[in-house]
């Protein structure tokens, strides 16, 4: 009835999860509990859940990364405590076993479930916009994405809970996670979160394709895209092309798991190398989906808070096609010790080496920018800076890395953990923080607090560079990565050091916190009624903040790269329509909820063998996608009358905050709030 | 009309504000049919990999019957032909027509799949299930794959009759019979893919 699933699946000997569990639960009743005081389960489900507006689906996407980074989070410290204690006769507070569950954990949830839902939420709240559309593609299989993506987060915290996570890392190497040297839930969890999460990136990626190649507002051709809408395409098309081999590699392993086939094992003619390919020809490629959006975040904050056009726009773009199209032929990097002949490993290293080449050039595009511009040091700014400073460091220790005799040297040890950190850390993570900082009041309506952005900033770069560069000095001394406990105590001294640091990481995310807290307190003192709280250059600042729902009530004509900045220059910026049309939006459907949930229940089942509910489950989704299928009704039109109320709603708002840079003419920036 | 730069004249915004859902679509169903290519594209490479692992167990030349795989393609081949005449009936707008090669189509491809299942059934009744070796797991992962993708595209068929009967040949009826038909062709190209490199190569 239950298939594997029992009382003993909880894990109840594990002190530490068993807290997490119990806090984790209380919390959700209790937000339940406030939901329900509040009456507001109506509102949830009518404009929240079973909404198809890529705004809000953006912002439940990044609702998600926050609560997947907390989490990864959590992971992360009690590493570095562990290893801060476990020296020599000490053995530190977790259990091998537990230790493996929770770096296998951490790495998975930073990739799939934080930076993931974190950049397709900021796409999914900037990329219509700039490009002057109303919504995406396809709003439905926006929200499928989003709920495809809920599920296997869901299944990822269940693990927690019931049964195990995965002790084989977050790259799940075969023959480790075979049957055989894996035979509990854990590899099936981390299998099944992968796997759903993946399908919904799949289709993320499709859907936001046709939305910049079709929807684009007339006169952007390509070469006048926003520099993120550029990155954001570099990006869908890895995401397109990366996948389904992921997808692939997923599905072999779970066949040799569930079937007894022989992909991955090392008896009957399986090649457990095959999986290591497979996975790094989706895995290498995934590091660039996670850094090149932010590179174009980083880029609008660059040009907007210096006043000036991106320095280098056509370099920036053939920069990130150069970067995209290098990154599907680096893969064997992360296996060098593999024994493949020289000639291959020379080819890798070679190509490795190459992609510093358009990255350099993005970095000295950003320093030009800045360059005579009049920069106005907001936290995005902060971040971009930090940012620029920091992953340069990383970037020449992957320079490194990417010879292959260093490699030997270098692999599986300390040293490649403060590479990749230093990569991802600044050069993914405080570019989403950039942006999540920029497009708050777009998205939401009122700016967040400066000075506790600042506080935030100054504790995530001192913790980083606390916790990261002593395991430069680590690797070189031969500690390797993953170890639970160590004899050598000439390494103890630098382990305290990288503990203090994600001590100061934590009072980071302390601050953000508190930002968030202090800003919704003092929504009032912020609100953005103009649309364009920075002095933006693209057109989603054209909108009002937060933004129609139908974003353009005329769809804007485009004339330069910067359009909006363009439009502010000539003075025709909110020149009212001569009239306004019926507009047709997407009508909101629970079905992507459903599908969801039922794809929850579906890898729940198979996780657990039971496998009735599965079936059920897999009868429940084809039945929902049949029904949806025939439904021809999917959208409604909001009438010009209507459109008109709100735009007049607008234009008065606006008129009461009487800015300089409204009136058009002269570009003086606005001044910066007072914090 | 003004010369308004910042917006454009009515007519042009008419277009813009309803998109041309059906290029959308088609197009959006293009770059599925891409990265399913490369879904493909990752097992063939794996099969590449594994086609000599027997690990002493069969080898293809013990297992694949040419003559009966030559059938079971012709099959295939004939439903992507019978679907061509779907579209064109489609074209006239001649509903009966439609219906009428549509069943002609589904029952090709249910031949096909019979036949599939028939040669699998009999692969693991002699003891040789995709569990032998890892020639015969990739064996069987690719060619069911294709055959997964030929039972959804059954389904698929199935609804779209249904629909055809209850709405008629509306648009989006017409959009959806395009996609379908996309991906039946797509499927026959992959189909010979495999009958090359797993069947013809496999007895080589």
């Amino acid at each position: 009835m239950f298939g594997r699933l029992s009382l003993s699946a909880i894990p109840f000997d594990y002190h530490i999860t068993m807290i997490a569990v119990g806090g984790s639960i209380l919390l959700g009743l209790a937000i339940l509990a406030l939901i329900t005081y509040y009456g507001k389960w109506t509102y949830l489900w009518k404009e929240w859940l079973t909404s198809v507006d890529h705004k809000k689906i953006g912002i439940m996407y990044i609702i998600l990364a926050l609560v997947m980074l907390l989490r990864g989070f959590s992971d992360a410290i009690l590493m570095r405590s562990q290893q801060a204690i476990a020296a020599g006769t000490s053995q530190g507070f977790l259990t091998p076993d537990h230790f493996n569950q929770i770096f296998s954990a951490h790495g998975t949830i930073m990739i799939v479930f934080m930076a993931m839902p974190f950049l397709v939420g900021l796409m999914n709240i900037a990329v219509p916009q700039q490009i002057g559309a109303r919504d995406v593609a396809f709003p439905f299989m926006n929200s499928l994405s989003l709920w495809l993506t809920a599920a296997g987060a869901l299944l990822v915290m269940v693990s927690l809970g019931l049964g195990e996570f995965s002790k084989a890392g977050w790259s799940g190497y075969a023959p480790l996670t075979e049957l055989k040297y894996s035979p509990g839930t854990g590899t099936d969890y981390w299998i099944w979160a992968f796997q759903i999460a993946g399908i919904g990136s799949l289709l993320t990626s499709i859907n936001f394709l046709v939305t910049i190649i079709k929807m684009r507002a007339p006169g952007m051709s390509l070469m006048r895209m926003p520099i993120f809408v550029w990155t954001a395409s570099a990006t869908i098309l890895l995401m397109l092309f990366a996948f389904p081999v992921l997808t692939a590699a997923l599905a072999m392993l779970t066949l040799d798991r569930y079937l007894g086939m022989h992909f991955f094992t090392n008896s009957l003619g399986g090649n457990m190398m095959m999986y290591v390919n497979l996975f790094w020809m989706w895995g290498h490629p995934e590091v660039y989906i996670v850094i090149l959006p932010a590179f174009g975040i980083f880029s609008e904050v660059v040009a907007t808070f210096s006043g000036k056009r991106l320095f280098g726009y056509t370099s920036m773009v053939w920069a990130t096609a150069a970067i995209m199209i290098l990154s599907f032929v680096v893969w064997l990097h992360h296996f060098f010790t593999m024994g493949a002949s020289p000639d291959v490993n020379v080819f890798f290293g070679i190509t490795t080496m190459m992609i510093a080449v358009p990255t350099g050039v993005k970095v000295f595009n950003w320093l030009f920018t800045m360059y005579r511009g009049r920069i106005r040091f907001t936290s995005p700014m902060y971040w971009t800076v930090g940012f620029i400073v920091t992953f340069v460091i990383g970037g020449m220790a992957g320079v490194l890395l990417a010879s292959p005799p260093a490699d030997y040297v270098l692999h599986n040890s300390l040293f490649l953990i403060a590479h990749f950190h230093n990569m991802l850390i600044p050069g993914a993570l405080f570019g989403f923080f950039a942006g999540y900082t920029y497009w708050f009041p777009k998205a939401i309506g009122f700016r967040l607090n400066e000075e506790w952005g600042k506080r935030a900033f100054w504790c995530w770069i001192i913790g980083f560079y606390l916790a990261f560069m002593p395991l430069y000095v680590l690797g070189f001394m031969g500690m390797p990565r993953r170890m639970d406990h160590y004899a050598n105590t000439a390494w103890h001294p630098l382990l305290l050091v990288a503990a203090s640091g994600a001590g100061v990481i934590l009072l980071g995310i302390f601050s953000q916190m508190v930002q968030l807290f202090v800003s919704i307190r003092e929504r009032n003192t912020a609100r953005d009624l103009t649309g364009d709280p920075w002095d933006g250059r693209t057109l989603e600042w054209a909108t009002s903040s937060p933004p129609a729902v139908y974003n353009f009530a005329r769809i804007p004509v485009v004339h330069d790269i910067d359009a909006f900045a363009d439009m502010k220059e000539k003075g025709i910026v909110h020149q009212r329509p001569d009239r306004y049309h019926d507009i047709r939006m997407p009508k909101n459907t629970a079905k992507g909820f459903v599908i969801g949930a039922l794809t929850f229940l579906f890898g729940f089942a198979m996780i657990w063998y039971i496998w009735w509910l599965a079936i059920v489950a897999a009868v429940g989704i084809l039945i929902t996608v049949i029904a949806r299928a025939a439904d021809d009704d999917t959208e409604y039109t909001i009438p010009a009358a209507e459109v008109e109320q709100i735009e007049s709603r607008r234009y008065r708002e606006t008129a009461s905050t009487a800015s300089s840079h409204l009136s058009g003419g002269e570009n003086t920036p606005e001044p910066l709030p007072q914090v | 009309m003004t010369t308004d730069a910042s917006t454009i004249d009515s007519v042009r915004t008419e277009e813009i504000e309803h998109p041309d859902t059906i290029a959308n679509q088609a197009f959006g169903f293009w770059l599925y049919l891409m990265s399913d290519l490369v879904l493909f594209a990752t097992i063939f490479a794996t099969f590449a990999v594994l086609r000599h692992n027997y690990a002493g167990g069969p080898t293809g030349k013990d297992l694949f019957h040419l003559p009966y795989v030559f059938g079971e393609t012709m099959v295939l081949l004939f439903s992507s032909a019978t679907y061509g005449l779907v579209v064109l009936a489609m074209r006239q707008g001649n509903k009966a027509l439609v219906l009428r090669w549509l069943v002609v189509t589904f029952l090709l491809g249910l031949g096909f799949i019979s036949m599939e299942i028939n040669e699998f059934y009999h692969l693991i009744l002699d003891g040789n299930g995709p569990g032998i070796s890892g020639f015969l797991s990739a064996f069987f992962t690719l060619v069911g794959t294709h055959g997964t993708h030929v039972a959804f595209g059954l389904m698929w068929m199935a609804v779209m009759m249904g629909q055809i009967i209850a709405k008629g040949l509306t648009s989006p009826v017409q959009s959806r019979l395009l996609r379908l038909s996309m991906f039946w062709h797509f499927l026959d190209i992959v189909w010979i893919g495999v009958f090359t490199v797993v069947y013809l190569m496999g007895v080589m």
